[in-house]
């Protein structure tokens, strides 16, 4: 009896007790939400391009988080014990943009012209091959210890309604809410978005009207490079670039079941669900099984979302022909 | 291709098709469709592409559940089935797009056939993983099941190649004896002679007519070659738009204008 | 002309069925198995046992595992380290609240449990298939680490939350604990895998696994012939789990001795195991061996080439590793999908014609 009270209806007796901190939990998760929503977009573009689940997507944002820091304080590539001058903020994060293009060229170059039209599933491993090798070029460049980054992001918090609302997150919100418009026009209201989707639903359809695969491919993995940039620079300033940062692509695969693979809008909600979600379960449901339920909170979430709605709030219904 | 002659008796109606609906979204892929299948017959459905006649068989299989109507098999009525139970009361199928599988010998393909009637009990996981006993004494006789199939189909020589090697044409072959070897009561082809030569096409019409000539297996086949319709089959059903716009012997249909003109006056002879 | 198979006549089905249809294969490793048997014992040192021999035997059980899920049944799982978690804790709690219970019964057991929770895991297949499926099999990952670490049962209660093995004899030898002899430990490992081997290979060759492959190569043909899809995936994940739970249980009876669940059975390890069946070979028994033989071994032939040969630091032998595996899995899957054990079959099609080209 005490154990179906303390599951059923305490929780919701504390957030009624104190509203304002109850609000204060979900800003916070919203605001984790909008993070997981930024590494979602990267996935769901490349998903919506070529149908594949780009397992490095985590590791772009480490890789890209680490050469901006690295350009910045001037460490030479290789060779951690020299070092150059370092540069403005500015300048180092467009050079990072160059370089996540030449990334996506490589890429392409290397691992998806060969394997054009086969299985999913294939395309998906070898995504996990490229996470792999993209952690050990990183760490052998730049250095596997934890870095700080920081491009001027203001920080700082302020008090509204009896709530403490960080400053940092309302920055990234608003970064993510631009991300997402351009995102959502690019896709929508272009000749290339258009012909992004045809890709997804059909290699060789696509390239037999003339689409040029290998160009439509550079450019989503392009755009999917500067996206995992923008993610990089939230998440690292917020926390730190190191390891755990590639581990957030096994975040986002919740974030993109409730929303649906192929939906920008979806990823954002998505996020935003899982984001308040987890802060939630784990302040309120937490303290009964001794804390960390948000390891598993969110795959548990996408779990039942599964099962009774496989194509997400805002995917496409899928339908089998024999 | 010779005239076949009426030696089997037909028997009653096995199969009933009744009033089926089926739509996806705003497609109506069928539209009220009616018609009988009778034991031992070889019953064709034709139609121009899009006809809704994949659609039909599908239903038939228990694949797509009709959104009205029914269908009846050996007298029980049922809505919605789900496809293993279909094959399990006698029904099996060949598939426009060859669906067999692609990672395995075609033995292997056809023993999968086999499946239904091999023995739950002998062939439970505890078993297999002995396999010395109830196991292998299944896999011997069922083996031997199929090497009648594969000797009557005359593939022998391709037993042990993986199926995705084999020429189209084998494929479908291989694709027919799968279905044989369930030892069905109703066989549905669709398009068993698509993309076939004319040599191939004759050894396929000959092998239809060996199976309903001597296991007096009823067959309902898709097909889009009218000089194999015209020659084999003993009735004919025309679908167009979902909808069943004819039926009757070959005769009738040759000569039916509403069929003619559906297909725009190509006519095969 | 080395590898001729010409004069094997097949004259029963049973012949025809047989593990090792071609004479010379079957002399080979009928050779091998007694060599690992009879012979090894008295030449291995320590390190050889218990650094690369035990490590091989108890991922070839895992691969084999995971390979009947995802190589004969086409289910991707990414939740290999958490069912190796689970045998690890069953065998711990068997053995420690039932002091009188024999090794391998424990074992069994063990597996059983596995066995149980990862058809339990196994029932989303039901409703989603292929990628989303490996996130569910994620789920499991994440929530059984957790469970067994933050669950103080699991751990009997040791404040340090490691499971110590307690030290278990078979057939009168001490097999586990720390003072069990390195080759006995290996040789109880080298029964177990036989054993296990032998059935996987039963279960693959007959209708179980002829049921995996159809749902793998095309399910919706598959249910309209007959086969029932949701029972064939249950079984496939209730099997693999076993043969997964019981490597982890090995895991900690016979190799590492104590554990801390989290940090041995995290994702890493998933993916090392799946590297294992896409480097071996999918859908391969002989791949299994192989992808678990290579991953074991990569590592230390490379940190001694880098580090002893070449005077790398380390860490950088650490990452070198990263990439050159990435890189092997990109290699493989571009160039051939069914791994070592493909170009093994196309090695030996080359000795039948040997010398002739073609």
């Amino acid at each position: 009896m005490d154990v179906l009270t303390a599951i059923f209806v305490a929780p919701f007796l504390d957030m009624a007790d104190s509203p304002a901190f109850f609000f204060e939990v979900v800003i916070g998760g919203l605001m984790t939400g909008v993070m997981y929503s930024l590494v979602a977009l990267g996935f769901v573009l490349i998903f919506k391009a070529s149908s594949v689940f780009n397992f490095a997507q985590g590791v772009f944002a480490l890789f890209a988080a680490m050469t901006l820091v690295g350009l910045m304080t001037g460490t030479v590539p290789f060779a951690l014990d020299k070092a150059l001058p370092g540069m403005p903020a500015f300048v180092a994060i467009v050079l990072t943009g160059v370089v996540m293009v030449g990334l996506a060229f490589l890429v392409e170059r290397v691992v998806l012209r060969p394997m054009v039209n086969q299985d999913h599933i294939i395309m998906f491993m070898s995504t996990i091959g490229i996470a792999f090798v993209l952690e050990g070029v990183g760490d052998m460049m730049w250095g596997s210890d934890v870095k700080v980054l920081d491009v001027g992001i203001p920080t700082g918090s302020f008090f509204f309604l009896d709530m403490m609302i960080q400053v940092f997150d309302l920055w990234a919100a608003a970064i993510a809410g631009v991300l997402v418009i351009s995102l959502a026009v690019f896709f929508q209201k272009t000749r290339t978005g258009r012909a992004l989707r045809a890709v997804a639903d059909d290699h060789q359809a696509a390239l037999s009207v003339g689409i040029p695969l290998k160009t439509i491919w550079v450019i989503v993995w392009s755009v999917a490079g500067i996206v995992a940039l923008v993610a990089g620079i939230m998440w690292g300033s917020k926390s730190g670039v190191q390891f755990s940062l590639s581990l957030i692509a096994l975040r986002a695969l919740p974030v993109l079941i409730l929303g649906g693979f192929t939906s920008v809008p979806g990823a954002i909600v998505g996020g935003l669900i899982i984001g308040v979600g987890e802060k939630v379960a784990e302040v309120y449901w937490g303290p009964l099984v001794n804390g960390a339920i948000e390891n598993w909170f969110a795959y548990v979430l996408a779990l039942v979302f599964l099962l009774f709605r496989p194509q997400g709030l805002f995917g496409e219904k899928i339908i089998e022909r024999v | 291709m010779a005239a076949v002659v009426e030696s089997r008796p037909i028997g009653d109606v096995v199969l009933k098709a009744d009033e089926v609906t089926v739509t996806f979204g705003a497609v109506k892929a069928l539209t009220g469709v009616s018609f009988d299948v009778k034991e031992r017959e070889i019953l064709a459905i034709i139609g121009p592409n899009g006809a809704g006649k994949t659609t039909m068989l599908n239903v038939i299989n228990g694949f797509y559940h009709p959104d009205t109507g029914s269908i009846t098999f050996k007298g029980q009525t049922r809505k919605r089935m789900r496809p293993h139970v279909a094959a399990a009361q006698g029904i099996a199928r060949t598939f426009q797009n060859v669906a067999l599988f692609k990672g395995m010998s075609t033995l292997d393909n056809i023993m999968t056939g086999r499946n239904l009637k091999m023995s739950r009990w002998a062939t439970n996981v505890i078993s297999s993983a002995i396999y010395y006993g109830p196991t292998q004494k299944e896999e011997i006789a069922h083996r031997e099941r199929a090497e009648h199939v594969i000797d009557f189909l005359e593939i022998q020589s391709i037993r042990k190649t993986p199926v995705g090697r084999l020429p189209y044409g084998l494929q479908k072959r291989v694709e027919l004896g799968r279905a044989l070897a369930a030892e069905p009561d109703l066989l549905l082809l669709d398009e068993p002679m698509a993309g076939m030569n004319l040599e191939e096409k004759q050894d396929m019409c000959r092998f239809v007519l060996e199976v309903n000539d001597e296991f007096g297996t009823t067959i309902t086949l898709i097909e889009h070659d009218m000089g194999v319709v015209m020659d084999i089959s003993d009735r004919v059903v025309v679908l167009d738009y979902g909808k069943k716009i004819a039926e009757g012997t070959p005769d009738e249909i040759k000569t039916n204008q509403t069929v003619i003109d559906a297909y725009l006056g190509v006519a095969h002879e | 002309m080395i590898y001729r198979e010409t004069g094997q006549f097949k004259p029963t089905y049973q012949s025809d069925k047989a593990v090792f249809p071609i004479a010379q294969d079957r002399w080979v490793v009928i050779a091998f198995v007694s060599f690992l048997f009879v012979v090894l014992p008295f030449l291995g040192n320590e390190y050889l046992f218990q650094a690369i021999l035990v490590p091989v035997l108890i991922y070839s059980i895992a691969a084999i595992g995971l390979n009947l899920l995802t190589g004969y049944c086409g289910q991707l799982s990414l939740g290999t380290g958490g069912f190796m978690a689970v045998g690890a804790v069953a065998c711990y709690k068997l053995s420690t609240a039932f002091p009188g219970m024999n090794l391998i019964v424990v074992l069994l057991l063990s597996g059983l449990i596995t066995a149980g929770v990862g058809a339990i895991f196994g029932i989303p297949s039901l409703r989603i298939k292929g990628f989303y499926l490996a996130v569910a099999t994620l789920a499991a990952q994440f929530f059984l680490n957790w469970l067994f670490n933050k669950i103080a049962w699991f751990q009997n209660y040791t404040p340090s939350g490691t499971l110590t093995m307690p030290p278990r004899e078979v057939f009168g030898v001490l097999v586990t604990g720390a003072a069990a002899e390195p080759h006995h430990r290996y040789l109880f490992c080298l029964g177990v895998v036989v054993l296990l081997a032998l059935a996987a290979t039963n279960l693959v060759r007959g209708p179980v696994g002829r049921a995996w492959m159809a749902i793998r190569d095309m399910d919706i043909a598959a249910e309209l012939i007959g086969f029932r899809p949701f029972h064939t995936k249950l079984l496939a994940f209730s099997v693999s789990s076993f043969y997964v739970g019981v490597a982890g249980a090995l895991a900690l009876a016979l190799w590492l001795g104590s554990v801390e669940t989290a940090e041995a059975f995290d994702i890493n390890q998933s993916f090392q195991v799946l590297f294992m069946i896409i480097i071996g070979g999918l859908g391969s028994m002989l791949g299994s061996f192989i992808g678990a033989a290579f991953i074991v071994m990569m590592p230390i032939l490379l940190t001694n080439v880098m580090v002893y040969g070449f005077g790398f630091e380390a860490v950088t032998a650490k990452h070198f590793e990263f990439i050159f595996f990435g890189g092997l899995i990109i290699f493989f899957l571009i160039v051939e999908p069914h791994g070592i054990a493909r170009l093994w079959q196309i090695a030996k099609e080359k000795l039948r014609l040997w010398p002739f080209p073609h």
